[in-house]
């Protein structure tokens, strides 16, 4: 399973401070904590406080760039600031993302396939969120269909079949676990899946009890790669437990501290 | 249409394991041997390396063997009535690149040495012997927990491979093993929990993983098999996808097992076909290291190999 740290994000205070005082140190340790506790790739988003994303986000890249090679998942809705930052990593990348609308794909496809980068396609267009698993599907083959026509390789696509919050809309979440596994069924070869964990417990109380609870279930869908708070020791060890049930990997009694020699 | 060959690419490799140090080393070998390596499943050349043909270490005890069958009496005539003559033999006529020296006299039922008598006779044997070494203990725990620390003392600097730690008995060897700069031989009961469980262990004491070879124990042809292929299958699985706890090389101990069935017994030439092919088998599991007592098996299972490895 592919862990996407998203520790690295300006929504978060004391990282929109790091970001307007240019302290490397701050985001450079964020860094590094997220990979000891387990991280694989790190999500890079200088969030909604950003006035100039197209100077942060490069920033943040070559500072995160300077401590770790790991994958950097270089997290923006607008393709500029996407640009900007493939342009400046020289670590391997991680579009995130791209949404289901054509003139978005046509930005982005061209895009990940000249850096090499792997590129995540969420399940929504401009119409808005889906309402049910059809409209996930759908939105996912048309980006498949997309990713498949511009000959982007579809094993370097990770699907995202948006997780909402639990307390917005509890009736979606089981049919957002069946299409974790109905998207290997669009294709073949099939494209992989992600999610954005802490979504499910948005404004929730319990949400690491909630986070941990949805990502047993979505593994056990069959998902690859979470975005999450690798720093959430119970949420790590929870998911070293579910793969281990899933014969991931071989049991001994410090499965868990076997999991993380690796 | 022509048929394409699926090719495996794997992460992750099998660690290599050096054994003996030559004097520039600090030890006195003439020669090393390096096992493991490999990057695919066994013998599967075209998806990846096997850099290090699997290795026969013979077996030699330190004293006259009380047990053995008439035929391995016979092919080693006097010889195997002293240590030193017959270690000789194995490494003149059969061209022995390792040897794995069993303190078999240690054992409380079969002489009792003491750790300093052992601890001599592996000087001797060093200064005598100048092939790598294997030491392996009597397998009575108690016994092994003073001889070992002696020997390895006695071997410091040759980079031997020592044996064995289990799960309930590693503290000792481990901490010698370390400080004397040697590799440890961890034995799990055909149980590949088990296995990852002490290779963990281990390397909490300090001992890297590149430093073990696990012991899976065998058992002999239609004496459980395909039990140890199966778990040897199993771990080399995961570790080449990489888990790097299981990704050590293996030493199985053929000889005593496949010498000890009613087959091997009945009939000296059946022995020797019992031992060749249990070692033939465990080498298309990933056997690195195959301890065994005929020599004329022995030349069987290195025919074979060679055949093997012809081409590349």
């Amino acid at each position: 399973m592919l862990i996407i740290g998203e520790l690295i994000n300006g929504m978060y205070a004391n990282i929109a401070l790091a970001l307007k005082e240019r302290d490397k140190k701050v985001i450079q340790s964020c860094a590094l904590e997220q990979v000891a506790c387990g991280a694989d790739a790190l999500d890079i988003s200088c969030g909604p406080a950003s006035k100039n994303p197209l100077i942060d986000l490069p920033w943040l890249v070559e500072v995160v760039g300077e401590v770790t090679d790991k994958p950097l998942c270089l997290d923006s809705s607008k393709p500029q600031v996407i640009a900007e930052g493939l342009k400046a990593a020289k670590n391997p990348t991680i579009i995130n993302s791209t949404t289901a609308d054509i003139e978005k794909l046509q930005i982005l496809l061209p895009l990940a396939k000249q850096y090499k980068s792997k590129l995540i396609g969420i399940a929504i267009d401009s119409k808005g969120i889906p309402q049910n698993k059809d409209q996930r599907l759908e939105l996912a083959a048309r980006i498949l269909e997309q990713a498949g026509q511009s000959g982007f390789a579809l094993e370097d696509l990770y699907l995202d079949p948006i997780v909402m919050p639990v307390n917005v809309a509890q009736n979606q979440i089981r049919d957002i676990l069946e299409t974790i596994a109905e998207f290997k069924m669009i294709s073949s070869p099939h494209g992989k899946t992600v999610i954005g964990l802490s979504n499910i417990s948005q404004g929730a109380k319990n949400r690491s009890l909630i986070n941990r609870t949805f990502l047993t279930m979505a593994v056990a869908s069959g998902l690859d790669s979470a975005i999450l708070d690798p720093k959430d020791k119970e949420l790590m060890d929870t998911l070293i437990t579910a793969e281990l049930i899933l014969n991931k990997n071989i049991y001994c009694d410090s499965y868990l501290e076997a999991y993380r020699k690796r | 249409m022509e048929t394409q060959l699926v090719l495996e690419k794997w992460p992750g490799s099998i660690s290599v394991v050096t054994i003996g140090a030559k004097t520039a080393e600090g030890g006195s070998r003439s020669q090393t041997v390096q096992i493991g390596g490999q990057t695919a499943l066994p013998l599967m050349f075209k998806e990846g390396v096997m850099p290090n043909r699997p290795k026969i270490a013979f077996e030699i005890w330190d004293i006259a063997p009380v047990d053995f069958e008439q035929e391995l009496m016979t092919a080693y005539g006097r010889a195997i009535n002293d240590p030193f003559t017959w270690a000789q033999v194995c490494v003149d006529e059969f061209k022995a690149d390792l040897i794995c020296l069993k303190m078999q006299g240690t054992h409380p039922d079969f002489g009792d040495r003491s750790p300093q008598e052992a601890a001599k006779f592996v000087s001797k044997f060093l200064n005598q012997i100048k092939v790598p070494l294997i030491i392996t203990g009597s397998g009575d725990n108690a016994k092994d927990n003073l001889v070992l620390p002696a020997c390895s003392e006695a071997a410091k600097g040759e980079r031997c491979l020592i044996g064995s730690a289990v799960q309930d008995n590693y503290k000792t060897l481990v901490a010698s093993v370390l400080a004397d700069g040697h590799s440890i031989i961890a034995e799990s009961p055909i149980d590949i929990n088990i296995a990852k469980q002490l290779n963990i262990l281990i390397s909490d004491m300090g001992l890297s993983l590149e430093r073990i070879v696990i012991d899976p124990t065998i058992g002999a042809l239609g004496y459980g098999l395909e039990y140890a292929y199966s778990i040897m299958e199993r771990a080399r699985l995961a570790a080449l996808s990489g888990d790097k706890t299981l990704a050590c090389p293996f030493i199985c101990f053929v000889g005593q097992e496949a010498w000890r069935v009613k087959e091997a017994k009945a009939d000296g030439r059946q022995g020797i076909a019992w031992e060749t092919l249990t070692a033939t088998s465990l080498i298309q599991s990933g056997a690195d290291i195959l301890v065994m007592r005929h020599p004329k098996a022995a030349e069987n299972v290195l025919w074979y190999t060679d055949g093997l490895f012809r081409g590349q």
